[in-house]
């Protein structure tokens, strides 16, 4: 069994676990106008930001030439998760140590300066640097450097679904013999590229109020905000876990990922099947679900085929689902990883957080959404969906480690 | 005109990281390698030489170097080329 023994977060309305978990429960929201460059003539200009960090305070100094603000966090999110498990890197043999980090966006600001540079100045104006900062596999190579982790790693790009991936990767890499493996996933990309990429989806929600802006699942729903960050956590085999001490927030019981097919085919998206496998793996049925964290796009047709899948597995309101998204917006790779945070926390208090933004769910949904308040409920297993752009579907079982009557 | 070494120390702590205290001036004759200075950041600092100083370091001979100070005679050899073969700079 791969257990998870520490968690690093850095989120739009929280840095650390107890900062999010607490601005989750209370509904404070990360989201703001984008103001890094002027956004004024932009059709959205709203977003999940982490605002006060200043990377200086966290991070050597020799790290900030070289590296991309989502790298930054990045590495804020997996010294955050280190220090959490009590894990002393130094003294671990550093073959015995792995790390998968998901990426959708590598490095878009860094990149976008550089190639200002270049187009305007020339080449020998591009930072060596530019060589690695932007590319998807750099920020499992920062950690790996900075904290000496050498054996098994890799990194994996599925937009919002790999940071779920990640997880399901580092379960594996553990079954397969490394005893800790560090995963999940933080993205940043709102230099001015990287916002006319985001809005490019055409799935970015257009109301200018934070408030209403991105209501996952709601009547009125107009498409999602997106956001930055993301989660880092320590994995490793139970029974290592249990010889050093460490303290256990829950188990991966079960991982799935499923592609679309190409649309026009006529058959159904994956989410379903990829939730199912995800059960079937974790051996257990859908009644033994507590809670569902849904990937929750605010895209109305997409709520609508999430909502049937759902349907399918649970029957007409047979689970509590919720998503606490609102509040960060999409955080591509960190999205997922952020929901196996909540899903922890949720089994730890036995309390759901609520969908913020929602207040009133299509009959025709037939899902029961926790909206307004947290729901206080025993929670021992949960569920969590993400899907990104282009057909990825990722499903993951988080459960209790320990037994209760 | 020839480059200090408060010159060569600024260059390197843009291209690093780090503040002044992160490369005093006492510590030029130490090796990149106990410096931390690995290739990348040579071959950001050779860049940043030829485009503020015109200062052009061959590749091959950047490999070559093993301190801050070697460097320095290297960027002065070309900044002054008459003052460091030893030949009176007058009549210019």
């Amino acid at each position: 069994m791969s257990v998870i023994t520490g968690l690093g977060v850095v989120a739009p309305n929280g840095i650390g676990v107890k900062a999010f978990w607490a601005a989750t429960l209370a509904g404070r929201s990360g989201i703001a106008v984008l103001d890094r460059f002027d956004t004024t003539r932009y059709p959205a200009r709203l977003a999940g930001l982490v605002g006060t960090v200043d990377p200086a305070e966290y991070l050597p100094a020799r790290l900030l030439p070289q590296t991309d603000v989502s790298t930054r966090l990045a590495l804020i999110a997996a010294e955050a998760a280190l220090n959490d498990a009590g894990v002393d890197t130094e003294a671990m043999s550093e073959y015995d140590m792995g790390i998968v980090t998901a990426n959708a966006s590598g490095g878009f600001e860094f990149t976008h300066r550089e190639f200002r540079k270049l187009w305007s100045q020339g080449p020998e104006h591009v930072s060596v640097y530019e060589s690695f900062a932007w590319f998807y596999a750099v920020n499992t190579g920062q950690i790996s450097i900075r904290h000496g982790i050498r054996g098994p790693s890799t990194a994996l790009v599925a937009e919002q679904a790999g940071g779920l991936d990640a997880l399901g990767h580092a379960r594996r890499t553990v079954r397969a013999g490394t005893p800790l493996v560090m995963c999940g996933g933080v993205d940043s990309a709102f230099d001015p590229w990287g916002w006319a990429a985001h809005l490019a989806s055409g799935r970015v929600s257009l109301v200018p109020d934070p408030a209403t802006a991105y209501r996952p699942f709601d009547t009125r729903a107009t498409g999602y905000l997106p956001g930055e960050g993301g989660a880092i956590c320590v994995v490793e085999d139970a029974d290592a876990a249990r010889v050093r001490g460490a303290k256990v927030y829950g188990d991966i019981a079960g991982y799935a990922a499923t592609f679309d097919p190409a649309p026009g085919s006529g058959r159904p998206p994956g989410l379903r099947r990829a939730a199912e496998s995800a059960l079937a793996d974790a051996g257990i049925l859908p009644q033994d679900v507590d809670v569902v964290f849904a990937d929750a796009t605010g895209v109305p047709e997409l709520d609508r085929t999430e909502a049937q899948a759902l349907r399918g597995i649970f029957g007409e309101l047979g689970v509590p689902v919720t998503s606490p998204k609102a509040l960060t917006g999409r955080l591509l790779s960190g999205g997922g990883v952020l929901d196996v945070v909540c899903a922890l926390m949720s089994i730890q208090e036995d309390t759901v957080p609520p969908t913020f933004g929602t207040t009133e769910v299509p009959a025709g949904y037939g899902i029961d959404l926790v909206i307004g308040e947290p729901r206080r409920m025993r929670v021992d297993t949960a569920l969590v969906l993400a899907r990104g752009r282009w057909g990825f579907n990722a499903a993951t079982v988080i459960r209790n480690h320990w037994k209760r009557d | 005109m020839t480059m200090s070494i408060e010159n060569l120390r600024d260059v390197f702590i843009k291209c690093a990281g780090g503040d002044a205290d992160a490369l005093p001036v006492d510590q030029m004759s130490v090796s990149f390698e106990d410096l931390g200075y690995d290739s990348l950041v040579l071959i950001e600092t050779s860049a940043t030489l030829k485009r503020e100083y015109g200062v052009v370091i061959p590749d091959e001979q950047l490999t070559e170097l093993r301190t801050p100070a070697e460097l320095l005679l290297l960027i002065n050899d070309q900044l002054a080329p008459a003052a460091v073969a030893g030949r009176p700079a007058t009549g210019i």
